[in-house]
This record gives structure tokens, C-alpha cells and sequence, in this order.
């Protein structure tokens, strides 16, 4: 039975039109705050606009955008195996470390030799870090919830202690490690830079972080191995059941989506940070990874265009206070539509309570007609 | 030995500094959770009543209504959350995450507008949370001065101790506590016995905002004097580990928090006299979490409805 679905039901039933309406209601919200601290929206939001959609503009967003789209990658990655990857930030800073150890001490190796290495070495750093807190949990059942939380903090800690060491540190006085080697670099050349009037970290990072995307996706969908990760991720019992290894899929889960973390760590440092400072507190990457993960409904592309939106944000935030707009309003907007986007299942449980008040009306009807049948005879 | 008794005065007080605002929030944790709403919340409650916290005692000059108003705005971000989650069926990790982002975001924005600046202007003295036993003891004697060491802490100390307790009857000596855990283990039984889930468990998110946000006035009214962007940075997660640690028991979570509290008073007195590496000796409080987990805790049994939107059957 196919019937021609009506403009309501095409909107409760489409994730994408959830997610522009929460983006939108949150730009609203954003507005009524600017209204009542006395801001003009118009100038705040023509600011915002108006700095991400120029040439240079948009390679500062595109730029931003890679470590989001990479950690939003890992953290949908977890979602879809039915871990919750909370230690994205302790991965992500693990892997940063790892590629500025070997961007600094290898600096006498070319660039098509040291830039894998590094890439490498934050991948280990990240599934390590991963399959820590997977091996907690699956030999002796501790919360990975829990592990992730700490392992996060010490992973911040570990990286300033790293960052301390007088090999790594810096020579000057910055509180941070040395610049990584050039060949390290995933900067464009400056003249391609210049030539074209992009922002001077541009990189080749944005590729890397595409190939990913469709790596990951390749991975969930079309694979047995993603097969089997998502099965444990629905129902560990049934996955069982069915013949999967249920501990080995739990660490392959934990391991992947670690090292994409560490990935994101070493594209943020390759291309726009070059050095680790000495932080006072953790940067946030992994939580902007969450918020991107689920800007982009875990869906690899998603993800990819939630990560320039969320980088857009960002970058575009910053220039806010230009115009006398505080730059928090950023996150405020941000939370708004995280909250919206949560709160958007009410459509789809809306539908489960409709459908089940139209089988109870066929089945009042079947009944009616059965009690009709018994009267005529 | 003067010295070690000076010193295990100063650890103790640090630990008692350290495990306070902690276990506020995490107090305020166990009553979402065991209620079956998981909260990753409790940082943006913090952070909300942090802020709140040390403006009202600012403009008041009264630390206790700046207190409950820190209580207050916490209860306000976990009303927020309850309504998205416990009402609409939201997803309780995403709805949580939002909470994170808007509780600072918005603190943060009114602290520029209303101070031009993200810190608020320090509180005197008079504002702050009082110190109950300051001068009590005879400082001349060393025992004298390892009590006084002690109980240098800040009212909001003691006030928690009693507040584990209360807690600790509420959910195991009365019919509330009763019906708040069966909310969380089977609330489909719960509604056949006509107890309204979704009001329960509207009331616990509610309370865990309040609680966390008396925890973040600590932080902002106690142990330091102004709220920062960087007075809340992690502590609620640490409380949502202290309580897993627990087992989602609010004497486990006291535990667990003293235990965090101790490594990182340990911190405070290595770090100044012995030679380590003061960033490995900042380690110590999550790696020793682990250990003692892996050792002598092992597994957390998770509220059999914990994270499961309540749909009430029609």
C-alpha cells in the first residue's frame, strides 16, 4: 500500500530537514540572545557570513575544518560500533604528540618518507591509546566511559611532560616543543599560496582528510569486517550468537576509531600548528569531534560537510568580537542546534505512536468486519 | 615528625578541598543516573552555577544566596536537559553534549557583556564562602596545628559530608529513593504500579543540575575567588567516573572522590619538595583511578534503564 506522503510526514521522516531546521532554530536563538544584549544580528551574522565566504575566508574554514572532519570521522566511527568515543581528545593529543616526536627527531629524512612516518607514528599513538581502554574493558569490564575520561587527562599531562623534554622543547623561550621539520610540513608551497590569495596555513591536509571519509565509509558499509562492528555495536548478543567475536570487535572497533583520532591530531599539527605548546587545558578537539559526529547524523559524509559548517563556525566566530559580538555566541548557537538535533526524535516517535494508532483503527476495522460477516450469516 | 604531622595536616586538607566540589556533582550524577537518565551535562551545570554562584554573592554581598543561586542555575540547564531527554525522549548522550556547549557558552557570554571580560571581578573576603573552624585551634602545639591544617576548609566542605548522607538515606531508607532506583532499573514495572516515571525522573535530572551546580560554586566561591572560563575544566567528568567507580552508589561515589581527592592533595605536596616531573606527578590522581579500579573495584553494573528514553505506553 503506497500513498503519496503529505508535506508533514516528508518533514518528520527526513534526518537532513531536522538537521536544517535545528541549524536554523539555533541561528534564531543565537539572534534573540544578540537582540537583548543590544547587538545589531544583522552586523553579527553579515560578519560571519561575510568572513567565510571570500577566497581566503573559505581556505581559513577549509583549514580549520580538517582535524573536526577527521575526529568527527572517529567518533561516528565509535557511534556506529555502539561504543561511546569519549577519549577522542586523549587519542587525538597522543597522535599529535607521536607526529611532532618524529616530525622534530626525523628532520633529516625527505619529505615523502617523514610525512607517512608521521602520519603512521599518530595513527599507533591514537589506536593505542584506543586499545587501552578497550583492553579495560573487555578483560576486566571497566567502564570505558570512565577510562576514556582518564586517559584523556593523562594524555594531556603525558604531552606536556613530552613537550618538557630538552630534546623536543623548545630552544627560544616559548613554553612549547621546536617547530617540526619542514618536510613534515603539509603546507602548500608559499608561491601556489600567494599565486591563488589563500590563508598561509593552507594544506594538503583537507585530501587526506577526504580519503578518509570515503575510507570510512568503505569500511562501515561495504566490508565484512564493518559488517560484523556494526552487529556487535546493535546487539552484542546477537552478534555472539551469530559466530562474531564480540571482544576482538570491541578492540578493532576502539583501535580504528582511535587512530583516526591520532590521525586528526597529526593533520592539525602538519598543517596549521607546527608545535605543541604546554596547554593549561585540554584544547577540545575530541568534543568538537562529538558535536560534528553528530551534526552529521555519524554518516561519513556527513561528517565531512559538518565538519566545514562547524569549522565555518569557528572560524567566523573568531572574527565576531570585530563587530563587538562576543565570540562565545559561537558556541551557544552551536549547543542550541546539538540541542535541537536531540531533541528532532520526537518526529520519529511521533510516527511510531501515529502507526500504532493506525493499526489499531485496521484493527478495529478487520474486527468490524468480522462482526458484520457473523451478523449476515 | 613535626614535619610529617604539618604535612599530613596540609594533604588532608588538600584532599578535602579537592573531593568537594567533586562530590557535589557527583552526588547530583548518581540521582540522573540511578534514575535511568545518563547526564554528561554535570560540566555545563557546573560551569553555570560557577558563574552564577560568584555574581550573586557579588552584587548581594551574601555568599549563601550566591550559593543556592549557583544550585539554582545548575538545576535550570538540568531542567533543560530533563525536558529534551526525560519529556521529548531525546537521545540523553547528544542532549548532554548540548549542555556542555550552551551552560559556558551562555555563562561566558553574560560575564563579557556584564564585566567586559570572561573572569568576573574577584570576591572579597566577606563574599566568599566562610571558613567555620579559622582560629579554633591552638596553633602553638603541633597537633594544635595539624587540626587547624585540617579544618582550614570552607563550609561547603562540611555541608557535603552531611549532604552524602542525606543522599545515602534518601535512596535507601525512603519510599522515594525506592521508586527513583526502580525508575532506573525497570520503569515499565514501576508504571504498572502507578508511579509516574516521567515525573521522577524529571525531579532527579532537576536535582542533579541543583547539586551540580553547588559544586561548581565551590570551585568559583571556596576555593578560588572569581569564575574564569578555566574554573570547570573537566571536574564534571571526573564526578560521571567517580560515580561509575561507585557503582552508582552514593557512598561509592564519596569513595571515589576522596580517593581522586587524596592523589591530587598528594600532588600538591610532592610537587612542591620532591624533584619528579611535575607533570607526571599530575597523573597520578587518573592512572591510580584505574589501577584501584582494575584491582579492587572491577566491574560497574549500570542501571539495567540507564540511557533508555521512558516512552509511557498509550
Amino acid at each position: 500500500m503506497t500513498k503519496k506522503k503529505g508535506f508533514l510526514e516528508f518533514v518528520s521522516e527526513n534526518r537532513f530537514i531536522h538537521i536544517l531546521l535545528s541549524i536554523l532554530l539555533g541561528f534564531l536563538v543565537g539572534a534573540i540572545f544578540l537582540a537583548v544584549m543590544g547587538l545589531s544580528v544583522g552586523e553579527a551574522y553579515g560578519r560571519l557570513i561575510s568572513s567565510v565566504t571570500s577566497l581566503k575566508g573559505f581556505s581559513y574554514v577549509v583549514v580549520y575544518a580538517i582535524p573536526y572532519i577527521v575526529v568527527g570521522l572517529s567518533v561516528a566511527f565509535s557511534f556506529k560500533t555502539g561504543v561511546f568515543n569519549i577519549g577522542a581528545e586523549g587519542q587525538f593529543v597522543v597522535g599529535s604528540m607521536a607526529a611532532a616526536v618524529v616530525g622534530i627527531l626525523g628532520a633529516a629524512l625527505p619529505k615523502p618518507l617523514l610525512i607517512p612516518l608521521c602520519f603512521l607514528a599518530s595513527m599507533a599513538a591514537g589506536a593505542i591509546w584506543g586499545i587501552i581502554v578497550g583492553f579495560l574493558k573487555t578483560k576486566w569490564g571497566i567502564n570505558e566511559v570512565l577510562s576514556m575520561i582518564m586517559f584523556n587527562w593523562v594524555a594531556f599531562y603525558l604531552s606536556n611532560f613530552i613537550a618538557g623534554i630538552p630534546a623536543i622543547h623548545s630552544d627560544g623561550t616559548a613554553e612549547a616543543t621546536k617547530n617540526i621539520s619542514a618536510n613534515a610540513s603539509t603546507l602548500l608551497s608559499k608561491d601556489f599560496i600567494n599565486s591563488l590569495g589563500l590563508c598561509p596555513t593552507a594544506n594538503w591536509g583537507i585530501l587526506v582528510a577526504i580519503a578518509a571519509t570515503v575510507l570510512v565509509w568503505f569500511v562501515i558499509e561495504k566490508t565484512t569486517l564493518g559488517y560484523e562492528l556494526k552487529a556487535v555495536g546493535a546487539n552484542k548478543f546477537a552478534a555472539e550468537y551469530g559466530g562474531i567475536n564480540v571482544n576482538r570487535s570491541i578492540l578493532t572497533a576502539l583501535a580504528i576509531s582511535g587512530a583516526l583520532a591520532g590521525l586528526g591530531g597529526a593533520l592539525q599539527l602538519m598543517g596549521m600548528g607546527s608545535r605543541i605548546s604546554i596547554f593549561s587545558s585540554q584544547e577540545g578537539f575530541g568534543f568538537a569531534g562529538i558535536v560534528v559526529a553528530l551534526i552529521g547524523c555519524s554518516n561519513p559524509f556527513g561528517v565531512l560537510i559538518a565538519g566545514v559548517f562547524y569549522g565555518a563556525l569557528m572560524y567566523g566566530g573568531s572574527k565576531l568580537n570585530l563587530v563587538g559580538a562576543p565570540t562565545q555566541l559561537i558556541n551557544v548557537i552551536v549547543g542550541t542546534v546539538v540541542f535541537f538535533i536531540a531533541i528532532s526524535v520526537i518526529f520519529e516517535n511521533l510516527k511510531r505512536i501515529r502507526s500504532r494508532a493506525n493499526r489499531n483503527a485496521e484493527a478495529r476495522a478487520i474486527k468490524k468486519a468480522d462482526e458484520q460477516k457473523e451478523e449476515k450469516k | 615528625m613535626t614535619n610529617f604531622v604539618n604535612n599530613l595536616g596540609i594533604i588532608l586538607y588538600a584532599t578535602l578541598i579537592y573531593t568537594t566540589p567533586l562530590l557535589y556533582a557527583a552526588l547530583g550524577s548518581c540521582f540522573s543516573e540511578v534514575s535511568g537518565v545518563v547526564n554528561i551535562g554535570i560540566e555545563g551545570m557546573m560551569t553555570a552555577g560557577a558563574f552564577t554562584g560568584t555574581v550573586v554573592a557579588y552584587f548581594t554581598g551574601n555568599p549563601w544566596i550566591g550559593f543556592i543561586c549557583g544550585g539554582l542555575a545548575g538545576a535550570f540547564f538540568g531542567m533543560l536537559h530533563a525536558i529534551a531527554t526525560v519529556n521529548l525522549g531525546a537521545d540523553q548522550t547528544i542532549a548532554g553534549t548540548a549542555i556542555n556547549m550552551l551552560g559556558p557558552g551562555i555563562v561566558i557570554m553574560i560575564a563579557k557583556v556584564m564585566f567586559n571580560s570572561t573572569d568576573t571581578i574577584p570576591l572579597e573576603a566577606s563574599m566568599k564562602i566562610p571558613r567555620l573552624f579559622r582560629g579554633v585551634f591552638d596553633t602553638t602545639t603541633v597537633f594544635g596545628r595539624f587540626m587547624d591544617n585540617v579544618f582550614a576548609n570552607y563550609a561547603s566542605t562540611y555541608l557535603v559530608f552531611i549532604a552524602v548522607a542525606i543522599v545515602w538515606f534518601v535512596f535507601y531508607k525512603t519510599r522515594f529513593g525506592l521508586r527513583l532506583r526502580a525508575c532506573g532499573e525497570h520503569p515499565q514495572a514501576c508504571e504498572t504500579l502507578g508511579i509516574d516515571v516521567i515525573k521522577m525522573r524529571f525531579a532527579c535530572v532537576c536535582i542533579s543540575g541543583f547539586l551540580a551546580g553547588l559544586g561548581g560554586a565551590c570551585v568559583t566561591m571556596a576555593i578560588s575567588t572569581q569564575f574564569r572560563p578555566i574554573s570547570i575544566v573537566g571536574q564534571g567528568f571526573i564526578a560521571i567516573a567517580a560515580v561509575i567507580f561507585g557503582k552508582f552508589r552514593p557512598h561509592g561515589a564519596l569513595l571515589g572522590c576522596l580517593l581522586f581527592g587524596f592523589c591530587s592533595g598528594l600532588k600538591v605536596v610532592l610537587g612542591g619538595s620532591s624533584g619528579i616531573n611535575m607533570q607526571l606527578i599530575s597523573m597520578i590522581p587518573y592512572v591510580v583511578t584505574v589501577i584501584v579500579l582494575i584491582l579492587f573495584v572491577g566491574k560497574s553494573r549500570v542501571p539495567s534503564a540507564n540511557g533508555k528514553p521512558f516512552v509511557k505506553a498509550k
